[in-house]
């Protein structure tokens, strides 16, 4: 049994106290595997984006732990919890967060920019990321000029351009038609199964979740059912060994 | 993300929002533009002070005053001394007491005093050479001890019996002597009133003529000139009427330290100061106008600060996602901080080198222009002069200022938390 790239266990957030206290996490518990892909699906408020964002480093659980490879993430520094966030996840998100006025190609390497990686091998790797999603041609051309379709596969490209081996997607395809929509989709499960990336999509949309691999339903804090896996993660790990690849 | 990065960032950051950065720019640029100008003024002038003090050179002379004894009103009217000369002078906001000849013999029994020479006030009525008319003319006696700026011949000597004189530049001219060349040599008459009205006249030779300078500002006489001239108007005065002098210049003896002996002349109760101190009076008060200008100009740079603060807190405002998404991307807080930190910097480095730059090119021009009318008759006075160094502290303290008032806003920028930044709206 191989140990998950990110578990959860017993995972709680709460944010406020005393008569706004609000608890959008009760105790969750979740295994991710290498080159898996999973679905986190939940009505707005179920506190699956709280889910993600603990998983993703990004929020602190108020109680519970969240592993990487086996390391307990509160163990570590900010520094190295910087530099996962930076070089070993992606992230795609519903809004674009596209930098203005500023170019596709720039906006592509601001996580190798981050890194500190040089600016002949940033370009490089940036061309070759927009190469990969067919934008090779739109790398000068201003972000905000771009279609919403374009503008979700730059984000891709920038998902892709540090080589993650997570990405973490949350509504990918809510601000798309629905043949943008698809294409994005293809897009997304084409890198999880060519390049064994992880991938853990944020959802609402039933259709783009059973297209996963996995998914886990989460309402009111809690994880309530999923398809082809169970509930609590324990039992998840042993169908993994069997658990069939989605074909696109 | 390494230091060239985020200087690049940050300076393609400004550009982004080009009104806004323009318009915090022009207010640094105002404060910088004037700072410049008036550092430039004092440069200017003190860089003339010297160079007219370093043409001096160190004359191992001291001018003699005397201290006055005044009047106040907390210990009454001070005690008549029938040795006292009852007259005072007043220099500016100074006042002095007429040095009496009983005075003159105390300085002359200080250490380190070599000789003492009175100042002696020449008055004569005109000048006039050959029958090219009469003209009034300023002679100042014992000119020979500063030596003159020449323009042409030589300087004046003292230990000769014939009497000399050193004419500056625009008193050529109307005196008919030609070019500064042709005058020297030239014999000038000099016609003086004795005490009972009689007219004398003296002739002496023009030996050097000098360019106009702060202490260039009328003819000088040798010693020779000088005690010739005194004679002449001396005729027929009174015995009983003592003589009282504004002021006397000693000589040092060669080794004497000019420090010493101004503290024991004032131990004495007179004042002595070299034309240093004298040049250095005239400094105080213009370093004293340049910086109160300096102080306008530094008020509205603290100002200016402020329009830096409001611009990058609109930017903060406005790139809240942006900061978000970078801090998601895992950058770290320091470097969000250093990042806004730059961007202020550069506004400032901005606004500081282009206030600077047109200032320079501004100053430069007017002063030539100066230099050409309203201040030609003070050669080598360039009103602006901008020193490399004080320029580079201007824009330097600018940029700190920027950076100053880039704190505030940075750390807001650095304390974004990237979940809320990225929800926000």
């Amino acid at each position: 049994m191989t140990t998950p790239v990110l578990e959860a266990r017993d995972l709680a957030r709460t944010y406020g106290r005393g008569p706004t206290r609000f608890d959008a996490l009760k105790g969750v518990s979740l295994q991710v595997h290498q080159g898996e892909s999973l679905a986190i699906v939940g009505k707005s408020g179920s506190g699956k984006s709280t889910l993600m964002h603990l998983l993703a480093l990004l929020d602190k659980p108020s109680t519970g732990q969240v592993l990487l490879d086996g390391t307990d993430a509160a163990t570590l520094g900010a520094r190295q919890v910087n530099r996962t966030r930076n070089s070993t996840f992606g992230f795609v998100f519903q809004q674009f967060f596209l930098t203005p006025k500023t170019s596709v190609l720039d906006n592509v390497v601001l996580p190798l920019k981050i890194a500190g990686v040089s600016g002949a091998e940033r370009k490089r790797r940036g061309m070759a990321a927009l190469d990969s999603l067919g934008l090779a041609d739109k790398a000068k051309n201003d972000a905000n000029d771009l279609s919403g379709g374009q503008k979700q596969r730059v984000v891709i490209a920038r998902a892709l351009v540090g080589e993650p081996s997570v990405i973490f997607a949350d509504e990918p395809t809510g601000n798309l038609d629905t043949n943008t929509g698809q294409v994005v989709e293809d897009m997304l499960f084409g890198l999880q199964r060519e390049r064994g990336i992880t991938l853990v999509v944020v959802t609402h949309d039933e259709e783009l979740a059973a297209r996963c691999d996995r998914s886990v339903n989460v309402r009111d804090g809690l994880i309530v059912g999923g398809s082809d896996g169970v509930p609590t993660a324990g039992a998840a790990v042993d169908q993994q060994a069997t658990h069939g690849r989605h074909s696109a | 993300m390494n230091f060239l990065d985020l200087l690049r960032t940050a300076v393609a950051n400004t550009f982004r929002s080009k009104l806004r950065t323009t318009l915090t720019v022009i207010a640094i640029f105002i404060g910088a533009f004037t700072i410049t100008l008036t550092s430039a003024i004092g440069t200017g002038v003190s860089n003339y002070i010297d160079t007219q003090v370093s043409s001096i050179g160190d004359t191992g002379s001291l001018t003699i005053t005397k201290a006055v004894d005044t009047a106040s009103t907390d210990s009454g009217p001070a005690e008549y001394d029938p040795d006292e000369s009852g007259q005072s002078v007043d220099r500016g906001p100074a006042s002095f007491s007429y040095l009496s000849q009983s005075d003159v013999d105390d300085i002359r029994a200080i250490d380190g005093i070599e000789s003492i020479r009175p100042a002696v006030a020449l008055a004569p009525k005109y000048a006039e050479h050959g029958d090219h008319g009469k003209y009034v003319v300023s002679l100042t006696a014992n000119a020979g001890e500063l030596d003159a700026d020449l323009a042409s011949g030589k300087q004046l000597d003292d230990d000769t019996d014939a009497n000399q004189v050193i004419l500056p530049t625009n008193y050529l001219e109307n005196l008919g002597l030609g070019s500064a060349k042709a005058a020297v040599g030239k014999e000038l008459t000099f016609a003086v009133d004795d005490y009972q009205g009689k007219e004398h006249t003296l002739t002496a030779t023009v030996v050097g003529v000098q360019n106009e300078s702060l202490f260039g500002g009328g003819a000088g006489a040798n010693a020779a000139l000088t005690d010739a001239m005194q004679a002449a108007q001396e005729v027929g005065k009174p015995d009983s009427i003592a003589t009282s002098y504004a002021s006397a210049t000693a000589t040092l003896d060669s080794g004497a330290s000019a420090t010493t002996v101004k503290k024991a002349l004032s131990d004495d109760g007179f004042l002595g100061q070299t034309i240093q101190d004298q040049l250095g009076q005239f400094q105080t008060v213009i370093s004293g106008i340049v910086g109160v200008l300096n102080a306008f100009a530094v008020i509205a740079l603290v100002a200016a600060g402020f329009g830096i603060i409001n611009t990058l807190l609109m930017s903060v405002q406005e790139r809240t996602r942006e900061i978000g998404l970078m801090k998601a991307m895992g950058m770290g807080g320091g470097k969000v901080y250093t990042l806004f930190s730059l961007e202020a910097v550069f506004i400032g480095f901005l606004g500081s080198a282009i206030g600077a730059g047109v200032a320079i090119l501004l100053g430069t021009g007017i002063s030539n222009v100066l230099a050409g009318t309203v201040l030609k008759d003070l050669p080598g006075l360039q009103i602006m002069q901008f020193a490399p160094s004080s320029v580079a502290t201007i824009i330097l303290v600018v940029m700190f200022i920027a950076f100053l008032a880039g704190t505030l806003p940075a750390r807001r920028a650095a304390r974004q938390n990237p979940i809320e930044a990225l929800r926000y709206e």
